[in-house]
């Protein structure tokens, strides 16, 4: 059964047309992450969802029931928001409960729930502070335990980690992920933090501009991405995007990229990964989409050697993170970032023999940015 | 110990000791009138006739309050400003708490259920502060006769709270658009409504405001004249128009002393709130404006 489905939502805020026909489905007990860069209009969609703001056209329903007119008291929904907005002349316990009271739940009840989540939470000790007395996490927790106490039918979560500093923030993921694996409560999560996306999610949705552009697992957002856009979002340092020139034919694909100062490389496209539509492109241009751990330092053997094309350059910036480093050496018209193990001993200067790991490269068009294979 | 690295050569010590002998030069100048009043309010009349303004009392008395309170002259009545003072309280009290609620409201209202043109009517509203009392008197005459409050209390009321609204508005407005509306969202999805999440939320941190308003609207009421003599009766006078009748009563000796004590009962009310409630009001007003 869905618990939230989004039919041809459109949002205008005078002129500007905030969300652009924007339809999804979640499944009951589902975990989906809303994800973008700011201003795509995930928060936007987040607020039309909650029934903060009227949506110009479309329709909402949570549960199979339209709720596109219902208020947001109506909708039962509970959102846990960026700043937290706890109360801040209540008590932690008052803030848990208020919710309760204004739909007229009995105290003896009230006070169960709160004993219920403060305990899941971990924060009955913090129940009778003023949310002034509390540290940003502890904040974080109650925001959380407002919202569970109720048992609403959708969790709506509005960038809850972005005030917590990062090993908080990382504590909070594992912690709000058990959750939902524990409860499993259907759950709307904005972020754009796409770590936060990748290790959270059971399904992203990765928006721009009012449009989602992919909705799928983690897995396939990141690895078969839809366009430039996905693909450049999702991952870490971000993927390489490498123009280059289609030669060959079906079955014998190559990638030709021109380097200044270099010899030219030649790259063989996996005949396994053929599409029909790479016929057309033939002698022109695309553009190559390698993600940094496609890359890998020459001594590693790949399993498929035929995959795995010599390259060699100069390395310009050498940037140690602790568990890999991460190179950064040209490669066509620009630069582009190889994240290799931390063995490696390069400095700025040298020059490296690195493995490209043909197999789960993808090809865009460099006009539509759609993907091309 | 402040928190401030200063030289602390001969030179930069004696400019410190000139800035604060200029300050505590101008704060004794202010406060002279004070001293005045007060000295000449418990003189007997042939002191104040045969002294100097500043010279202390020889031998002081509370005989002019007395007579300020209970006996003296205002017009044709000779019953003090007593009276009249607590007349003052019966029309202040009413209109502060009425236009600072209505202003709490409308604040609310203006930053958390923004409605399409809430800034133009909110620009209106402001556009209130500069009305020049005059240019309504026989707009509000006319209004309170069609009303039937006419010299009354009740009429004297309504006017303060019109034209304390804007104020009070204005006020509210600026000290709740610094509230984060997430928290009225979040009060929206627990299923509260425009009154609960005023009175909930809302409410309970806007001491800083309220002080502001009550001190404000306070002091601007009890302080009022041309309202006050345009529109009360006899009976409903507030102070200061009793204590300029008393003082413009021209029968018999000037009683400066006893003008003195008037004046001091009419204005000791706004001072009594000031030092109560002075160190919120700065605190109120510069609420919002720097973080934490």
């Amino acid at each position: 059964m869905s618990a939230l489905e989004i039919r041809q939502v459109r949002k205008d805020f005078g002129a500007t047309r905030v969300l652009k026909d924007v339809s999804l489905s979640i499944d009951s007990g589902e975990f989906l992450i809303l994800v973008g860069p700011s201003g795509c209009g995930k928060s936007t969609l987040m607020n039309s969802i909650a029934g903060l703001e009227p949506v110009t056209s479309g329709q909402i329903l949570i549960g199979e029931e339209d709720v596109t007119w219902c208020t947001p008291a109506e909708r039962d929904i509970a959102m846990v928001f960026q700043s937290y907005a706890l109360y801040p002349s209540m008590t932690v316990r008052q803030n848990i409960a208020f919710g309760l009271e204004m739909r007229k739940v009995p105290k003896a009840e009230r006070e169960e729930a709160v004993d219920r989540v403060a305990d899941l939470l971990q924060i009955t000790p913090l129940l009778d502070r003023k949310p002034s007395q509390l540290s940003g996490g502890q904040r974080q927790r109650v925001a959380m335990g407002r919202a569970l106490a109720r048992e609403p039918k959708i969790y709506l979560f509005d960038e809850p980690l972005s005030n917590l500093d990062a090993k908080l923030r990382v504590e909070m993921r594992t912690e709000i992920k058990k959750l939902h694996l524990r409860l499993g409560t259907t759950i709307v999560y904005v972020t754009h933090d796409q770590i936060e996306a990748m290790t959270l999610a059971d399904r992203i949705a990765v928006m721009r501009d009012g449009h989602i552009r992919q909705l799928g697992t983690p897995d396939e957002v990141y690895n078969d991405p839809a366009d430039m856009f996905v693909a450049g979002f999702m991952g870490s340092p971000s993927m390489n995007f490498i123009n280059a020139t289609l030669e060959g034919d079906a079955g014998a694909y190559r990638l030709v990229i021109e380097t200044p100062d270099a010899p030219r490389l030649t790259l063989p496209w996996p005949a396994h990964r053929d599409t029909s539509a790479m016929k057309e492109q033939i002698g022109r241009r695309v553009v190559l989409g390698l993600r940094p751990e496609h890359f890998s330092e020459e001594d590693i053997r790949l399993t498929d050697q035929a995959e795995g094309t010599l390259l060699t350059a100069p390395v310009t910036v050498s940037e140690p993170t602790g568990a890999d480093i991460l190179l950064r050496l040209p490669l066509g018209e620009g630069e582009v970032t190889a994240r290799v193990g931390p063995k490696i001993k390069v400095k700025a200067g040298d020059r490296v023999d690195l493995r490209v790991d043909m197999s789960r490269a993808v090809l865009f068009m460099p006009d539509s940015e759609q993907r091309l294979a | 110990m402040d928190n401030v690295i200063r030289r602390r050569t001969l030179g930069a010590r004696l400019a410190r000791w000139a800035v604060y002998a200029v300050l505590v030069g101008m704060a004794l100048f202010y406060l002279l009138p004070l001293v005045v009043m007060l000295l000449t309010s418990v003189k007997p009349l042939e002191e104040i006739r045969a002294g100097s303004l500043l010279a202390l009392p020889q031998a002081p008395t509370l005989a002019p309050w007395v007579k300020a309170w209970s006996e003296a002259c205002t017009g044709m009545r000779c019953e003090g400003v007593g009276g009249y003072f607590w007349n003052s309280f019966r029309i202040v009290i009413p209109a502060v708490a009425i236009s600072t609620f209505l202003g709490a409201l409308n604040g609310y209202a203006l930053t958390k259920w923004r409605f399409r043109g809430a800034d133009l009517i909110f620009a209106l509203m402001l556009f209130g502060c500069f009305i020049p009392f005059q240019v309504v008197l026989l707009p509000m005459a006319r209004t309170l006769g069609w009303l039937g409050l006419s010299n009354s209390t009740a009429g004297l009321v309504l006017v303060h709270v019109v034209f304390g609204i804007a104020f009070t508005t204005l006020f509210f407005r600026n000290f709740y658009v610094a509230i984060p509306n997430e928290l009225v969202s979040a009060a929206k999805l627990d299923g509260a409504g425009f009154f609960r999440i005023f009175w909930r939320i809302l409410l309970p941190v806007s001491a800083p405001i309220f002080v502001v308003s009550v001190i404000w609207q306070f002091t601007q009421i009890w302080n009022d004249f041309l309202f006050g003599v345009a529109f009360s009766a006899f009976e409903t006078q507030p102070v200061t128009v009793a204590l300029n009748n008393m003082v413009n009563t021209s029968t018999g000796v000037k009683e400066y002393n006893v003008d003195m004590a008037a004046a001091m009962i009419a204005a000791l009310p706004t001072l009594v709130v000031y030092v109560l409630a002075g160190k919120y009001f700065v605190r109120g007003l510069t609420a919002g404006s720097v973080k934490g």
